[in-house]
């Protein structure tokens, strides 16, 4: 029962399954700040959905997800607007480069293997960076019974050091726009070549290399990911017609109403706490993929349905 | 499948009706056969429509032998009939392990494969068609996929493609119905063939065959339409004719959502 035939994907698939799906991720995505897009494209394959479909419709939910998360997340000013349209704008120059990156790899013919080293490298190495990180401090507060450790507002680095500086009063910083610009150049490079959104990684660069507070962190992330998720989105449904709406309109009401749960959950969490959370969530993934490619394999053979002229 | 013997009957009448008209008034179809016996045939339906619901759909295809002579001596008359979905080109690509990762390697290029093929028999498929007909008329499947050529870029392109075999008979989408076809008095036949739910839009081809001794005595074709409909139709083809206002109306759906599902939330927490 309730079983829903999609246009673009051209399966026939259980419309509560992707209720659920979006739902899940959404509840991640408001939680963590992070758009998701790199767990809802493995569930999407999981369930039979083909790769540019799966890609380009979950970018698309990635956006919708995102929107609430900001919402929710700007009754609490905590979206620092100028930190993220200068996120914004290295982001797009990167996922530009990264794009064209990845079109050089799908020639070679080796793009699955690139994507899938690339997610072990770079969510294997932040996944374990935070959760050492975070462990240090959930042992430390509950060494000092419970209390959180007398801290400055942020650490002083390498990267305040830097000229072209410029207030970012919702994040209480006052540093160079060089690093913000080079993260998010960084960050929207990573998104071109893995297909998702960034948040996993613009989180814990905010966090850790620009010094940003926590709270203001996850807002600001969803802000800048709604842009370039949005870009993809469009950018897929030009040039491949892989986006499915109606695939993409059950994720969303899945995942929006995830998102409010999400954020709701979020904001009663210590931010160690939900740092330690995304680590074991982000290497998780990492394991999983990191077994796919060392694993042997139950089918050696695989299918590729060439896209009719 | 409770309501199987009543439909079957009223399958067959309807068959059997259908033949003797065909009879009567001679009007039948396919080449002349050198036996004198021909197929008349006919099909529940000839067009699939795939509505947002889709759900699979079962085909009744049915027939009669027309003959103008008695039955002719030798073997017994048997029935094949296979259904086959539009083709698409492949890739497929096998892995090796490289340096403890498993990696694809090699791949061939497969210039058609059928989405969708199933056949359906009176018999085992061996015992009643010679393998030089079965090559004649693309009937099994390695010869349905071979015939279509595959570019043999890579050595052994066997295991390619008896992997293609295998990954999509375990997918359902190729099936062997060995003794699904009912024949009655050497005249009339039926079968019932399930199109899957993950049906690509297109003409699906129905042909029948009979055969004596392995050998094929007259073959029929008829398609059935698969269209998408009304709201499945409308996506797919905005989605391809007018590609960045089908981008753009999604984001905009996105960000409705977004907005409706915060607003409704705050809505509920007051």
């Amino acid at each position: 029962m309730f079983q829903l035939y999609l246009p673009i994907a051209e399966v026939s698939v259980n419309a509560f399954l992707l209720l659920g799906i979006g739902g899940i991720v959404g509840f991640l995505s408001g939680m963590f700040g992070v758009g998701g897009g790199f767990l809802i494209t493995p569930f999407l394959l999981f369930i039979g959905i083909s790769p540019g479909v799966a890609v380009a419709t979950g970018a698309n939910q990635v956006v919708a997800s995102s929107i609430s998360g900001v919402l929710a997340q700007l009754k609490r000013k905590a979206v620092d607007f100028r930190m993220g349209a200068v996120l914004l704008v290295g982001g797009l120059f990167g996922s530009w480069v990264g794009v064209q990156v990845f079109s050089w790899m799908s020639d070679l013919g080796q793009v699955d293997l690139f994507v899938q080293l690339s997610y072990v490298l770079f969510l294997g190495l932040i996944g374990a960076m935070m959760f050492a990180e975070s462990a240090r401090a959930l042992l430390r507060a509950r060494r000092h019974g419970g209390a959180a450790p007398i801290r400055r507002a942020h650490v002083h680095t390498w990267v305040h050091g830097l000229p072209f500086k410029m207030k970012f009063r919702a994040s209480g910083l006052y540093i160079s726009v060089l690093p913000p610009l080079g993260v998010g150049a960084l960050v929207g490079f990573l998104a071109g070549i893995m297909g998702v959104g960034g948040g996993f990684i613009l989180v814990p660069a905010m966090i850790y290399v620009l010094g940003m507070p926590t709270k203001v962190v996850i807002g600001t992330s969803l802000f800048q990911i709604i842009f370039v998720t949005g870009f993809t989105t469009v950018v897929h449904a030009v040039n491949s017609h892989t986006v499915d709406m109606m695939l993409a309109l059950l994720l969303i009401i899945g995942g929006v109403i995830g998102a409010q749960f999400g954020t709701l959950v979020g904001t009663r969490l210590k931010a160690e706490q939900l740092r330690i959370l995304l680590a074991v969530l982000v290497l998780a993934v990492a394991i999983k993929i990191a077994l796919d490619l060392l694993l042997h394999p139950t089918e050696l053979y695989s299918l590729t349905p060439l896209v009719l002229p | 499948m409770t309501g199987l013997p009543a439909r079957a009957a009223r399958a067959f009448a309807l068959a059997a009706l259908f033949g003797l008209v065909a009879l009567v008034t001679g009007a039948g179809a396919g080449p002349s056969a050198a036996q004198g016996e021909q197929i008349v045939s006919g099909l529940s339906q000839s067009r699939v429509a795939i509505t947002a619901n889709f759900d699979g759909s079962e085909i009744l295809i049915y027939g009669a032998v027309k003959r103008e002579a008695p039955a002719p001596e030798g073997g017994p008359l048997e029935v094949i009939i296979t259904v086959e979905g539009p083709s698409t080109p492949l890739v497929i690509r096998r892995k090796e392990r490289v340096a403890g990762i498993w990696v694809n390697t090699a791949a061939i290029t497969v210039d058609a494969a059928p989405s969708f093929y199933a056949v359906a028999t009176t018999g085992p498929i061996d015992d009643i068609l010679s393998d030089t007909d079965d090559l004649r008329y693309r009937i099994t499947l390695p010869h349905a996929i071979r015939a279509i050529g595959s570019s043999a870029e890579a050595a052994g392109a066997e295991g390619f493609v008896e992997a293609l075999e295998r990954i999509r008979t375990n997918a359902d989408v190729y099936r062997l119905l060995q003794g699904q076809v009912q024949l009655v008095e050497e005249t009339l036949f039926r079968t019932d063939v399930i199109l899957p739910a993950n049906l690509i839009e297109g003409d699906y081809k129905v042909r029948m065959f009979i055969t004596r001794e392995g050998r094929v005595i007259d073959q029929m074709e008829r398609v059935i339409g698969v269209r998408k409909t009304g709201l499945e139709r409308t996506l797919y083809v905005m989605a391809h004719e007018q590609p960045f206002l089908y981008g753009l109306l999604s984001l905009v759906m996105a960000a409705v959502a977004g907005w409706a599902a915060s607003a409704g939330f705050r809505l509920i927490r007051r």
